[in-house]
């Protein structure tokens, strides 16, 4: 089985959870309709690093007992080191829409909404972007409209913002003082010219701009064993179409 | 308690009542949202706790909605939510935008009976602009500059779920779904489909009570077996993802949604508790 895109998206995920120039990641909470930055933090924790994960959306042993505001009490206190969020609309500030396009609240396109993102990106030490869709009607110059800042004034309590941006072509890292992305590494078939041309929003380019590494074999075995066993119950199709796991009934 | 019909709890709640609904994770009413539409609601606002799903889609479909304060409508998996897509389109809805912990936030200042708590986040974010009822103050214990967000206690009119069962006082058993306890401790009613009405007392037995909403707080219980489908129930049973997928097609046109709803809200009264 050649590597499936979505092993390499989990793999860089993964990369940049176990950064060791990132605050540690000991308690990591991931979003719902979120199968790759979950597949990223399976891959962490069965790679044995001691990393307690909590998966909003898990059905059977649900982490959470005080219901869905758990979640946001533990982030407020900062016990939750890392979230992933994405948007239908990033721009080059790291500010994230999920409302929509057109004037308030989304008269062109209807976005899902804010969710919790206006409060988790404020509160999380780090946040990893993700986005699978590169383009430039998704990675925009501006956002039509805020669900949340990329950076904050002083005087606003902030714990962290955007650590990187993850997207189907490549890695962006983030520099908050600049508010400012810096392009790190290429998936398959990019160059910097052809990430430039799908993105709306200029950018940095690191000195060492490589492509991405490629998962070892050890990676891939944990994924396609291991993290796919605990996937299966909450992402079922995912666990289909990438692994071709079969579904239960 | 005896249990009520579940059209006698439809026709309970008046037009114009704002309703907290939980979303598709966390026990919807799907066959009081069913029955609302069969009665004919109209100029309800909904409150999604604190998101809404697949029973406030169907609600505003049928035109019983004239505002939906929310952090997010979705379908989950099966995308985008249609009618609430059209209705704001359309502009025969009112949606006020917040974020997560904001309601769950403005519900627990109602729970404690206080005007109003504080949140962090959410300060240079769309949302606080286009909400003048929120404010941001100088935080008063800090000598530093350190602005915070203030939130309005929200108490709804009526907090509808669906929970497991309800024993013989009125108890009702949500497991850990505990924001569906927050929500009937902020609001003034709480209206709950149940699977089955079991004897004895939860508060009574240790190992349920921790996943029990007092009688307290709930005005009436109605049957309604497999009531949040086709969301899942705990582990009672699962999603219907199939049945999401269909209505999410169907529901693309108007055509398409009053096609479902005659087969699926109006075709199957059987499946009503009568």
């Amino acid at each position: 089985m050649s590597v499936q895109p979505e092993e390499r998206l989990a793999c860089a995920l993964a990369r940049l959870i176990l950064d060791p120039a990132a605050p540690p990641a000991r308690h990591i909470a991931v979003g719902a309709a979120s199968p790759i930055p979950a597949a990223a933090c399976w891959l962490v924790k069965k790679q044995g690093h001691a990393v307690r994960l909590s998966l909003l959306h898990k059905r059977s042993g649900n982490p959470f007992t005080e219901g869905s505001r758990e979640l946001f009490d533990l982030t407020g206190q900062g016990r939750i080191d890392l979230f992933f969020l994405g948007g239908g609309q990033i721009d080059g500030q790291a500010n994230l829409n999920l409302v929509g396009t057109g004037e308030w609240p989304g008269t062109g396109v209807r976005f899902p909404g804010s969710f919790g993102s206006a409060f988790m990106y404020f509160m999380t030490p780090r946040t990893i972007l993700f986005r699978e869709e590169h383009s430039p009607r998704v990675l925009v110059e501006k956002v039509d409209m805020i669900s949340a800042p990329g950076v904050s004034p002083p005087g606003v309590f902030r714990r962290g913002t955007a650590q990187a941006l993850v997207t189907g072509r490549c890695v962006f890292t983030f520099d908050a003082a600049r508010a400012r992305f810096t392009l790190a590494s290429l998936m398959p078939g990019e160059t910097e010219a052809s990430v430039r041309a799908a993105t709306g929003f200029d950018f940095d380019v690191a000195p060492g701009l490589a492509a991405a590494p490629e998962p070892s074999e050890a990676e891939l075995a944990i994924l396609r064993g291991a993290v796919c066993d605990e996937m299966a119950e909450t992402y079922p199709e995912f666990c289909a179409r990438v692994w071709g796991r079969a579904q239960a009934a | 308690m005896d249990p009520i019909s579940l059209e006698a709890m439809a026709a309970s709640v008046p037009d114009g009542a704002l309703i907290a609904l939980p979303p598709d994770n966390s026990l919807p009413s799907v066959a009081l949202a069913k029955a609302l539409v069969r009665r004919g609601a109209r100029g309800l606002r909904l409150l999604g706790v604190p998101v809404s799903g697949f029973a406030t889609d169907v609600l505003i479909g049928a035109g019983c909605v004239v505002e939906v304060q929310t952090s997010a409508v979705s379908l989950g998996e099966a995308g985008f939510a249609p009618r609430f897509s059209a209705a704001l389109k359309a502009g025969t809805i009112t949606v006020r935008d917040a974020t997560c912990p904001a309601i769950h936030t403005m519900l627990q200042a109602a729970e404690k009976g206080v005007p109003f708590m504080p949140l962090r986040g959410v300060i240079g974010s769309d949302i606080l602009a286009h909400r003048p009822d929120w404010r941001v103050i100088q935080n008063p214990f800090s000598d530093a500059p350190d602005e915070i967000l203030l939130l309005p206690a929200l108490s709804p009119h009526i907090a509808v779920f669906h929970a497991v069962m309800a024993d013989a006082e009125g108890n009702v058993w949500v497991g850990r779904r505990r924001e569906c306890a927050t929500v009937a401790h902020a609001s003034k009613r709480a209206l709950v489909t149940v699977e089955r009405v079991v004897a004895g007392n939860f508060l009574e037995d240790e190992r349920l009570a921790p996943g029990t909403i007092s009688g307290t707080y709930v005005e009436a219980v109605a049957i309604a077996e497999r009531g949040a489908q086709p969301v899942a129930l705990l582990d009672e049973y699962g999603v219907d993802a199939a049945y999401v997928a269909n209505y999410a097609r169907m529901a693309k046109t108007d055509a398409g949604f009053a096609e479902w709803c005659a087969e699926h809200v109006f075709g199957d009264l059987q499946a009503a508790a009568e």
